[in-house]
């Protein structure tokens, strides 16, 4: 029996998403506030079948607000967002989440393999448990990220950027097509930067959509394909070459410092 | 005075029966209190009940369970919504809002207490926050050989069967739905995100805490439920890094404090040549605490001690390496 919270009876499966369906993320007019406060403006993208777009703007901006809009882990105001070509919480099995590293509590009892399995869940369902195969296919994400030694190891006793790549390894064990990232490069050492940026291109090359909320506007350039400007609304979208120049950053970060010395290109 | 068996039958094995089963429940549930840092929420449920309690035995007029229950209910989900409500509108933390909401209900329920009892009716003060493990009695058995008699265990104390019932519901839900109480206790986004109802489950240990609670509260009192929610789940946590023997161990903690607090409670004084015996409620909270304190001391990675002999190692370790290096130097 699978999760299908909220939304009985409708089960969608792989095949009939397939990548032929349209943009694998589309929002349309979203406005998200928090005690009355606009967070999200009239947020209106269109996300390019495949490739890797990073979520650029200063802090408070909504980066990870828009994330979580887009998960349903936060209410939206008005608008709508979906995937594939059919609301979002219609294609939870296509749908992958990496969430802030400090969004959980790192000293709880499980392994870095529990964790990773938690990415199985949306494919076990209800009262069974983890079976051998789904524990395999943990371990072989664990893997990926370069962290099958560590899988017996109780999550506390890992580094934040070990901690990070099991964030990681859980999202490629959902298997999805589609994935949010929020922040998956903050604050990690140079192997698991290594190790990110080897997920995010083995997922571009396997035809998958990855939305990444990106802080280092050094890196966006070398890291991804396309970029998504915003401060509340959507200042500016598109390839990186075209959308990341002085005036559109200077537009995005307003007043603000623009939190890198050169301009990109 | 020496210990009949058949008194030890009819007085003994029924309170004991009782208290382990009430740590037991206590002890399973507490894991997720423990494990969401919501410890406060069971202070909170089970203190807030008092007054629903109190006022399904003045409607319903008996001890039956089931008015107590329903009033018990009724009251927790009252507290949710006034928590929720002065959480939002006094815009408090929810741990401040929880602490004003549960004080003032218990405040209330202690003034019925009173009030019925000016009025004659038989609701005891002191049952109702110490418990009355002490008046539990099983009738039936005559000696060992009723232990065998079906008709003897039929006429097992209501006390004793609802906590038993409650004990096998609170491990048929968490053996059921072990995986999604995992995922929705370490990653409730991610849980949702996968179309598992996080805050279904969030209320559902809530409710699940007052049953137990509710349930508890006939045996151990208002007060002392705490300590059998959070101590055995806190002890187990520190011998061991992995959620599933956490759960199993909390059981095992929780039934030795039940045996070794009630053993206490009710030899211990005679042993001592004392003449009346101890509460045994608060000897098995005693017990807990106990027990709690040798895990802080003694738990194999997180204990005091066990931390302290892992520096000593690698001091040890860092020393001799000096040693080694120095000895290289010409």
């Amino acid at each position: 029996m699978q999760y299908l919270w909220r939304t009985p009876g409708s089960r969608t499966t792989p095949e009939e998403a397939s990548p032929i369906s349209p943009s694998p993320l589309v929002i349309r007019d979203l406005t998200v506030a928090y005690h009355r406060k606009p967070v999200l403006w009239n947020v209106d993208y269109v996300a390019p079948p495949g490739g890797l777009i990073a979520v650029v703007g200063p802090n408070g901006a909504g980066k990870s607000t828009l994330i979580k809009a887009c998960l349903g882990l936060v209410p939206k105001v008005s608008g709508s967002v979906e995937a594939f070509g059919r609301p979002i919480d219609k294609q939870r099995r296509l749908i992958g989440y990496v969430p802030q590293r400090e969004s959980v509590d790192w000293d709880f009892p499980v392994s870095a393999l529990d964790v990773v399995a938690m990415g199985r869940y949306g494919k076990i369902g209800w009262f069974r448990p983890v079976s051998r195969a789904h524990k395999e296919a943990a371990l072989h994400a664990l893997e990926r990220v370069g962290m099958a030694d560590f899988a017996k190891r109780q999550i506390g006793q890992l580094s934040g950027g070990q901690q990070q790549r099991v964030f990681l390894a859980r999202a490629l064990a959902q298997e999805a097509q589609l994935y949010f990232m929020d922040e998956p490069f903050a604050g990690v050492d140079a192997a698991t930067e290594r190790a990110v940026l080897h997920v995010l291109r083995d997922l571009d090359a396997a035809g998958r959509t990855v939305i990444c909320v990106h802080h280092d506007l050094q890196t966006v350039a070398d890291y991804f394909d396309h970029v998504l400007l915003m401060n509340t609304r959507v200042v500016a979208h598109g390839t990186v070459s075209r959308t990341l120049t002085p005036e559109l950053l200077a537009r995005t970060y307003g007043g603000q410092p623009v939190p890198f010395t050169e301009a990109a290109r | 005075m020496t210990l009949t068996v058949q008194e030890f039958l009819q007085i003994d094995v029924p309170a004991l029966l009782a208290a382990v089963l009430v740590c037991a429940a206590c002890a399973l549930v507490g894991n997720f209190l423990v494990l969401r840092r919501q410890g406060l929420m069971g202070d909170a449920v089970s203190h807030a009940v008092l007054p629903g309690i109190v006022a399904g035995f003045l409607v319903a007029g008996t001890r039956e369970t089931l008015p107590m229950m329903l009033g018990a209910l009724a009251a927790a989900a009252l507290a949710g919504v006034l928590i929720e409500a002065i959480r939002r509108l006094g815009r408090l933390e929810s741990g401040a809002a929880m602490g004003v909401v549960f004080t003032v209900m218990f405040a209330a329920g202690v003034v019925m207490i009173e009030r019925a009892a000016a009025s004659g009716v038989d609701l005891d003060a002191d049952c109702v926050l110490y418990g009355q493990l002490e008046t539990i009695l099983w009738l039936a058995p005559t000696g060992w050989a009723s232990l065998l008699d079906p008709a003897a265990w039929a006429a097992m104390p209501r006390e004793v069967v609802t906590l038993g019932a409650v004990f096998a519901l609170c491990l048929a839900l968490v053996v059921l739905f072990y995986k999604e109480l995992k995922i929705t206790t370490f990653d409730p986004a991610l849980a949702s995100t996968l179309g598992i109802p996080a805050g279904l489950f969030h209320y559902g240990v809530v409710l699940l805490v007052a049953t137990t609670a509710i349930a508890a509260f006939e045996a151990v009192g208002s007060i002392l439920v705490i300590a059998m929610l959070i101590a055995p789940p806190a002890s187990a946590r520190l011998l061991t890094d992995r959620m599933a023997v956490q759960l199993v161990l909390s059981v095992a903690l929780g039934v030795l404090a039940a045996v070794v607090g009630y053993g206490a409670a009710a030899f211990g004084p005679l042993w001592l040549g004392a003449e009346h015996s101890l509460n045994a409620a608060g000897m098995i909270a005693v017990a807990a605490g106990l027990i709690l304190a040798l895990a802080v001391l003694f738990g194999p990675t997180h204990g005091i001690l066990g931390k302290r002999r892992a520096v000593g190692r690698l001091r040890t370790l860092v020393t001799t390496d000096a040693v080694a290096a120095d000895g290289r130097r010409p």
